[in-house]
């Protein structure tokens, strides 16, 4: 077993990866020069070292040339290394003997002289060999997951993802921070560009969720506290008070019309501030759970503690109303979690130039979607805040997006939604649609198809960035009215077009605690906030802590469609994993040499996760396995060296330095 | 030492964010100088500042260390931890007039390919004008002038008299700023 006694015989393998490698290493080179190193029993070159035959190679060469080591050049361990410890295990050997050498993202892709990059990739190459002859033989940990699964946030993506997992037989526990589930989704009319009734698809899902035996659905909660690991996840979840005794709430909402404001008098942030509510209220007729919410900040029991209480009468014996309730906690124990938090629209006030907010008639997309919904605060009809009903109508693309002063990134979805409201505009109005955009970006399944039916229907489209939104006539024509002035990059001249209603596009955002929510689930961000998958190709719903996956628009903006089909992988990443039964941990714990420790308790303050302890009887640190994660900082800290890390051992490290400076 | 000199850079990243931004550096093909070698650790609280140390006396003339932002080590806070090691070898550095620019440490995101491109190009270039630091002959020399006064103060503790005054204040070496 232990072959750190026999000779050592190291085999070297220096990946072409295709041209990626071979056209800045030559490749022979190094495979010649690593050969010339002390135990290095072979040493080759090959095509696609990850391919078949290459770890066929592998396996191959360790069995009849007897090797003990394998170290091979090629990409980034992040990727291969898993395959090709494989490949040294299936060869008979333990897989730590196993060591991996970047010389693809850290090389051959970065440099451009040919020269520099073979010496680079030379001396990498030597610190693994000096590195792998120190590598012990170690053994994985497995860890039990647990079978329940925590997914946060219920926009489509949540719901979705929820539904497969609780579908397949595991408990889901749904935390949605607002009193409902349903998130952009559910404030939509039609979706494009089917133009299928948001509510007809989305509402019998919300309900199903609702419903469903698996699901335990906390709306108004949010997590505060996430511990543990992958399989072993110990998460808080708070309850804020909706002073509605959600068991006994029968959703009759008899409450809201014995309330003492006779009439709506307050925002109503479900609709955009276009309606008014109650202080108690549901926010939309379909919301999920069907239960009512008072609103401390406008409740005038809750605010002055002087009033009728008129909605505690009408809610009689159900008693379903408690003003004394406070927050409250839950701790539960999951062993994957799915991240779904959403985004954010752009506000449109940080483009002053396009009048929001100082022009009543210019509308947000999101308010026009709550406009022409046949639920919203209008019941379908579009008047404009000023009383009128529109007979043209601006829709201008692009507004916080593809734009250096605000986000530069594409949204992807404003684009095809512009294009959807126009169609629902014209519907409702029989107003002129003039759409203003840069580009025309329709990359989707009938989406092409979309834009060339509102062609045929007659909406305008105008290319160009608009300037400005202004109320100040030039032409009798534009007196009373938005104009709108656009340099149309077709026509090749600036142009004024006056409008009745300024729809602007605004792109999508991260949400606003998007970096607490991140740091809660120990996830990363993208520059732009948005978070970040652990491989944009091959893990796109995984994240860099185990265990944990993202879905929707959380990472990016995107459609419905993508969002579902994210959110169905993630569900099937969770449902692998707890399939699975355990997760196999790379064994880079840390252990305590006990003879040499001299009993300082340095280390004890340091471990994060309180995995080392004192024994009092030997008057030595311990290190509980299970609760160290590996990170090494107790390592690096202790003064008399008595503490090892697996895999990254001080002669492990020390070695590397050496062979990594050997070569001149 | 005939060939041109270039300076080399030992860097040590963390598994998590810098080691993963240098991927991405790849991945988005970014063009960097090919000074540094990374030796990946899990966390930058791993660093051992023997670790640097080591580095620098076998020939390195710079060490970068990389991890997670603030609030973002992958372990809570080893990132902390590193930084106040990194703080205090910074003086002992110091001391030993090794200039500031030579030993480095940056937060680097996952999402920091380009972070990772600027630090080492601005690191190469600061350390190529800075000359080759010449660690292990420094070393040597420090190991030469402690046997050679061991010996005086054995001679003088025998009854000679060779006073070591100004060997004493030449194996004091020079304080550089902190
Ligand atoms: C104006 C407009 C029109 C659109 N029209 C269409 C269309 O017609 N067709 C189409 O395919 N796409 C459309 N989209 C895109 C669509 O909205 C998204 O694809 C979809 O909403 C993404 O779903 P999601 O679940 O990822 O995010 P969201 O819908 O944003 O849901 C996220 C949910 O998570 C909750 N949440 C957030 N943070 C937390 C937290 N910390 N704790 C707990 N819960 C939290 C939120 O309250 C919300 O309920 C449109 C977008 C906009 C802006
Ligand atoms: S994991 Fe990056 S610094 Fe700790």
């Amino acid at each position: 077993m232990n072959s750190n006694r026999e000779e050592l015989r190291i085999g070297f393998y220096v990946c072409h990866c295709g041209h990626n490698i071979a056209a800045t290493v030559d490749c022979a080179e190094v495979a010649r020069y690593v050969g010339t190193l002390p135990h290095v029993a072979l040493s080759r070159e090959y095509k696609y070292m990850c391919s078949d035959p290459g770890q066929e190679l592998i396996q191959q060469d360790i069995r009849e040339h007897k090797l003990n080591r394998v170290v091979v050049a090629s990409c980034s361990p992040l990727l291969h290394e898993h395959t090709f410890r494989g490949a040294t295990e299936a060869g008979g050997l333990n897989p730590f003997y196993f060591h991996m050498v970047n010389i693809r993202e850290h090389n051959s892709w970065v440099h451009t002289d040919r020269k520099e990059a073979t010496e680079k990739a030379k001396a990498l190459a030597q610190a693994a060999i000096e590195r792998v002859a120190h590598h012990k033989a170690l053994e994985v940990k497995r860890v039990k997951i647990h079978a329940d699964v925590l997914v946060v946030g219920g926009g489509i993506a949540g719901i979705h993802a929820a539904m497969t997992m609780a579908n397949a037989g595991k408990k889901v526990y749904l935390v949605e921070r607002e009193p409902t589930i349903g998130g952009h989704m559910a404030k939509f009319d039609k979706t494009f560009p089917t133009l299928d009734c948001a509510a007809c698809i989305l509402t019998p899902k919300m309900s199903e969720v609702g419903n469903h035996p698996n699901i335990t659905l906390w709306t108004y909660s949010e997590v505060t506290k996430v511990d543990g690991y992958v399989g072993n996840y110990k998460v808080t979840v708070k309850h804020k008070p909706r002073y509605i005794v959600e068991d006994a709430c029968v959703g009759c909402m008899e409450c809201i019309d014995a309330c003492v404001y006779k009439t709506p008098k307050f925002e109503d942030e479900f609709n955009e501030g276009l309606g008014k509510r109650k202080p108690v209220f549901i926010p939309f007729p379909q919301a999920t759970p069907q239960v009512v919410i008072i609103d401390p900040e406008t409740c005038l029991n809750l605010k002055t503690g002087k009033c009728k209480k008129t909605c505690v009468e009408a809610c009689a014996d159900r008693m379903a109303i408690d003003f004394t309730q406070k927050e409250t906690f839950d701790e539960i124990e999951v062993g994957t979690m799915i991240v779904a938090t959403g985004f954010k629209t752009f506000d449109a006030k940080r483009v002053p130039a396009y009048g929001y907010g100082i022009y009543p008639n210019v509308y947000t997309a999101l308010e026009v979607e709550r406009l022409v919904n046949a639920s919203g605060p209008t019941g379908g009809e579009v008047i404009t805040r000023d009383g009128r009903h529109p007979k043209s109508i601006g829709i201008i693309h692009c507004v916080g997006s593809r734009d250096k002063k605000t986000n530069v990134w594409c949204s992807r979805v404003c684009c095809m939604y512009s294009m959807k409201l126009a169609l629902l505009l014209k519907e409702h109005t029989g107003a002129e649609i003039y759409n203003f955009y840069i580009d025309i970006r329709t990359p989707g399944k009938g989406y092409e198809e979309f834009y060339n039916k509102l062609l045929d229907e007659g909406v305008h489209f105008i290319r160009g960035r608009v300037g400005e939104v202004t109320d100040w006539a030039m032409t009798p024509e534009e007196e009373g009215k938005l104009t709108i002035r656009v340099e149309d990059t077709l026509a090749g001249y600036v142009r004024r077009i006056p409008v009745d209603m300024v729809v602007l596009a605004t792109g999508l955002e991260p949400q606003q605690d998007a970096q607490d929510v991140r740091r809660l689930f120990n996830l990363s961000c993208g520059g732009e906030g948005w978070f970040l998958e652990r491989h944009p190709k091959l893990a796109p719903v995984s994240t860099f802590t185990d265990g944990i996956f993202i879905a929707g628009g959380c990472q990016g903006p995107r459609d419905i469609p993508d969002t579902v089909a994210q959110a169905g992988a993630a569900a099937a990443e969770c449902l692998a994993l707890i399939d699975k039964g355990y997760v196999e941990q790379e064994p880079n714990t840390a252990f305590v040499l006990a003879e040499e420790c001299s009993g300082c308790k340095s280390c004890i303050p340091l471990c994060p996760y309180t995995a080392i302890t004192f024994d009092e009887s030997s008057k030595v640190a311990v290190i509980n396995e299970a609760l160290c994660k590996g990170c090494g900082t107790c390592v690096a800290s202790c003064p008399s060296g008595s503490i090892v890390q697996n895999l990254f051992e001080d002669d492990e490290v020390f070695s590397e330095i050496k062979g990594v400076l050997a070569y001149d | 030492m005939t060939k041109e000199w270039k300076p080399r850079i030992v860097a040590f990243f963390c598994n998590w964010c810098t080691y993963t931004a240098a991927d991405l550096a790849g991945v988005s093909r970014l063009k960097y100088a090919s000074n540094v070698r990374v030796i990946r650790l899990m966390c930058s609280g791993r660093v051992d500042p023997q670790f640097i140390l080591e580095a620098l006396t076998r020939g390195a003339d710079g060490v970068l260390i990389g991890g997670c932002h603030p609030f973002d080590c992958h372990y809570v806070e080893g990132n902390y931890k590193m930084l106040r090691r990194y703080q205090l070898l910074k003086r002992l550095l110091a001391d030993m007039g090794i200039e500031d620019q030579r030993v480095r440490l940056e937060w680097i995101s996952a999402a920091e390919g380009e972070k990772v491109k600027r630090v080492i190009n601005e690191m190469t270039q600061q350390i190529q004008a800075l000359g080759p630091l010449g660690f292990p002959s420094k070393v040597a020399d420090w190991d030469r002038e402690m046997t050679e006064l061991e010996h005086h103060v054995t001679a003088a503790a025998a009854g000679g008299c060779a006073c070591g005054e100004s060997e004493m204040a030449a194996a004091k070496p020079e304080v550089a700023h902190v």
